[in-house]
């Protein structure tokens, strides 16, 4: 019965239909149709085919219970949902600016070392299996009959190897993030008011020994790794630009008023560098399964009322737009709106393996705009999350207390900004008679695998697709790789 | 890459120490081992309905055994969405396969609630090369039906969870209480916690393996971890004795109780209190407070979180 092949379907005018569903490797349900025209991508569609309801969920909780809750929309990156959730808790509670510096290092140690346990899960353990080849026993087959997979025998052992160990140091990244998050998946130490837990020194001095291994294969393993794959399936530069707009929040806040950050917010939008204005998010939901009037709203003014007979909807995620276009967050975001410094390792591979010359980020130019460009963006942007990981370790007093009283309003309305592993995260709380009267998530991946909006412009992942080589319908290797680069 | 019976006691000595060390070196329990893991490893396939992947994530962080030991010496995981090279239909096909192939032999791992409202449309989960689409909760009777025992993984699939707590719209309940409205009588073993702690689903899937399933409590889960209550046994008691609370998350951390910072261990069992997390690392009592959800009616029965129960 098992063919290892993709189910397609005719399609007039000599196309084919290819559907990828589920596309594995991800959090979540994701499905991916592409029609596929002369070996490439003319069209796509990517359907959401799951339904939480968390926003109507939380209505009527105790706003404090947001925090715990919406952790659960992600288990890869629950962090980055405390984090947003605190934020917007610590807004509408009014504790946003009295945030103890302690508190503040606290909680950028915990959602840091889970940034760094995201990425390295997300190369070896998702992404990386579109590249290397696994032995002959379940999980690693079946797989398609035709894998292209292209690494030299002694390359793929090395991969292999490295796939393994990363299991354990992903394991061991989790270790730091429970050092002052209690445990993880979903952290306890992340409240509105700041963190739980005032560090002493024999903690911040057993953090940094644990460190030491996960700093060790960052940059002897991971960061060399996704530059020698790249070297292999150099093709894989040169497809999945899509809209070239993207949009970052800002994350981890380096000083008390929240004015500077590791990355720092904006928007690149038609080829050109924008300040962020929150007031330029809206949702729409033309090809959504909800009702017409959830559209074209800010997510201050969200709402989230089903409609699964509306003509037309293929998905269950809403299409969020900055400035009305379609934006993709993630790595690659964050690293072209910051424009940081490449990594000496990048800049030394770049020359030696790519004979590129380059120091900044943008200087990958249209390379960075791929599907080995965003693992590159996500290697380097690993490499400054752990360096400042380190700073924070510096930083921190031990001693020094960590929260500040934070009673339930009576009433109140936050909005808590950051930056999840994958990509822009947004969370909005508004607080009636002391218990949750509206909540809105807009998470990292309805951004990415968005739909069509009310204008009918595809979403990002949608847009990427189109022109990406499926030389062999029946094997569409390339497709799952343009969508899993996005972390979904 | 069958395992020889020596190496096998050893990876699981450590997680297994709810049952005692010693009964895994009884000459009937090694008996059991070699049968388990000699000649083929048994077949599991693992589906996610309506969850958030971290019952996954969770059983990653095993560390005795180590999980690359578990998937690659001691089970066959044939079916995973997060970690299976397969994709689109070739990963449905081999779902039905494993069903059909391995009936009444392979375990059936539940992670995520199932979505009961508008025949399971809030949860699809692929096509098979025939170009049908299933919803988890079709594929659900499927592998329910078929399987040798369930394990049902996390508050999703054991009680609800979030997705079935109050305000959902999806009519999302626990595998138990659908495999039983459909008629299934196939055991299903339920390792509460959101997440469950690694050591729970593998500890359980070792007992399943050589000794079958392990003595339950009354909400199917093994007694061996969640047969004690928290707050019992919780180092921060004789504070609770002596009535110094906490009144702030930070306050004597280390000399205080923290039930008015709304602690739940009172109504909670397991055994985190002596296993911690992320390889004893720390709990969440130590760095806050417990909120509940390694019981099977979490979070309903246990919001607010952060209101005093004692």
């Amino acid at each position: 019965m098992a063919t290892n092949e993709a189910y397609t379907a005719p399609e007039a005018g000599g196309k084919v239909k290819i559907s990828v569903d589920p596309l594995t490797r991800i959090e979540g349900h994701l499905k991916i149709e592409v029609t596929v025209e002369n070996g490439k991508v003319v069209d796509a569609v990517s359907s959401g085919t799951m339904f939480r309801g968390f926003e109507q969920i939380l209505i009527g909780r105790d706003p404090r219970d947001a925090s715990q809750i919406t952790q659960r929309i992600c288990g890869v990156c629950p962090t980055a949902h405390a984090t947003a959730s605190t934020r917007a808790l610590d807004d509408a509670f009014g504790v946003k600016d009295k945030i103890t510096t302690n508190g503040r290092l606290a909680r950028n140690l915990i959602f840091g070392s889970n940034y760094l346990q995201s990425h390295i899960l997300h190369f070896y353990h998702l992404a990386a299996l579109d590249y290397v080849k696994g032995p002959e026993t379940a999980f690693f087959i079946p797989r398609y009959a035709k894998p292209d997979l292209r690494l030299p025998e002694d390359i793929n052992k090395v991969a292999v190897d490295q796939y393994v160990k990363a299991l354990t140091i992903r394991a061991q990244c989790h270790e730091l993030v429970c050092m002052f998050g209690g445990k993880m998946p979903h952290v306890a130490g992340i409240v509105v008011g700041g963190s739980t837990e005032i560090p002493t020194k024999e903690k911040l001095a057993l953090y940094l020994a644990k460190f030491k291994d996960v700093e060790e294969f960052i940059t002897k393993e991971y960061i060399p790794t996704v530059y020698l794959v790249g070297t292999v399936y150099k093709d894989l530069f040169s497809c999945g630009a899509g809209w070239k707009n993207c949009v970052s929040y800002g994350v981890f806040p380096m000083d008390d008023k929240n004015t500077k950050f590791l990355l720092k917010p904006g928007a690149y939008i038609d080829g050109k560098d924008v300040a962020l204005d929150p007031a330029e998010i809206k949702e729409y939901v033309k090809y959504s399964w909800y009702d017409p009037s959830c559209s074209n709203l800010h997510p201050s003014k969200g709402k989230t009322v089903i409609d699964l007979k509306k003509k037309g909807a293929y998905s269950f995620v809403k299409a969020p737009r900055y400035m009305g276009k379609a934006c993709e967050g993630g790595p690659l975001a964050r690293m072209w709106v910051a424009n940081p410094d490449l990594s000496p390792i990048g800049v030394k591979e770049l020359k030696d393996k790519y004979g590129i010359k380059a120091k900044k980020f943008r200087d990958l130019g249209d390379l960075a705009w791929s599907i080995m460009g965003r693992h590159v963006a996500r290697a380097e942007e690993t490499y400054i999350v752990m360096n400042a990981v380190k700073e924070w370790l510096k930083d921190l007093k031990p001693g020094k207390e960590t929260i500040v009283p934070a009673p339930v309003p009576a009433s109140g309305e936050g909005i808590g900004m950051t930056e999840a592993p994958r990509g822009a995260l947004l969370h909005y709380v508004n607080i009636k008679d002391s218990k949750i009267a509206n909540y809105q998530a807009v998470p990292a991946t309805i951004w990415n695998c968005s739909p069509r909006d009310d204008m009918d412009q595809m979403g990002p992942v949608e847009k990427c697709l189109i022109g990406v080589p499926v030389p062999d319908v029946k094997n569409p290797v390339n497709v799952g790789r343009l969508v899993r680069a996005f972390d979904p | 890459m069958s395992l020889k019976r020596r190496d096998f006691v050893k990876l699981c000595s450590g997680t297994v120490a709810g049952f005692g060390i010693s009964q895994m070196f009884h000459p009937g329990l090694v008996k059991a081992l070699e049968a388990a893991t000699e000649p083929g490893r048994p077949p599991v396939v693992w589906m996610q309905g309506n969850g958030c992947t971290g019952c996954s994530v969770s059983i990653l962080n095993s560390v005795n055994p180590s999980i690359a030991d578990v998937v690659l010496k001691v089970i066959s995981l044939e079916c995973q969405e997060t970690l299976s090279v397969a994709e689109g239909s070739v990963a449905v096909d081999h779902m039905l396969e494993v069903a059909e192939k391995f009936k009444g032999k392979f375990y059936y791992i539940s992670e995520g609630a199932l979505p009961t409202a508008e025949n399971g449309a809030f949860c699809t989960i692929g096509v098979d090369s025939k170009g049908k689409e299933y919803t988890v909760l079709e594929m659900a009777k499927i592998l329910g039906a078929n399987a040798a025992a369930c394990v049902a993984v996390g508050a999703c699939a054991t009680g609800g969870g979030i997705p079935g707590s109050k305000g959902n719209v999806t009519g999302c309940v626990p595998l138990h209480k659908y495999l039983e409205s459909q008629g299934i009588k196939t055991p299903v073993i339920n390792i509460t916690g959101c997440p469950p702690h690694p050591d729970w689903m593998i500890g359980t899937l070792v007992h399943v393996l050589t000794k079958g399933v392990p003595e339950l409590d009354a909400q199917g889960r093994p007694k061996m971890f969640f047969g004690k209550n928290i707050h019992d046994n919780c180092p921060y008691l004789p504070y609770f004795e002596k009535n110094v609370r906490q009144k702030t998350f930070t306050e004597k951390k280390t000399e205080a109780c923290r039930a008015d910072m709304g602690c739940k261990g009172p109504l909670t069992g397991a055994d985190c209190f002596s296993r911690k997390w992320n390889n004893g690392t720390n709990w969440c009592v130590e760095n806050a407070i417990c909120i509940g959800c390694a019981e099977i009616d979490w979070p309903d029965a246990f919001s607010p979180l952060y209101s005093p129960v004692v």
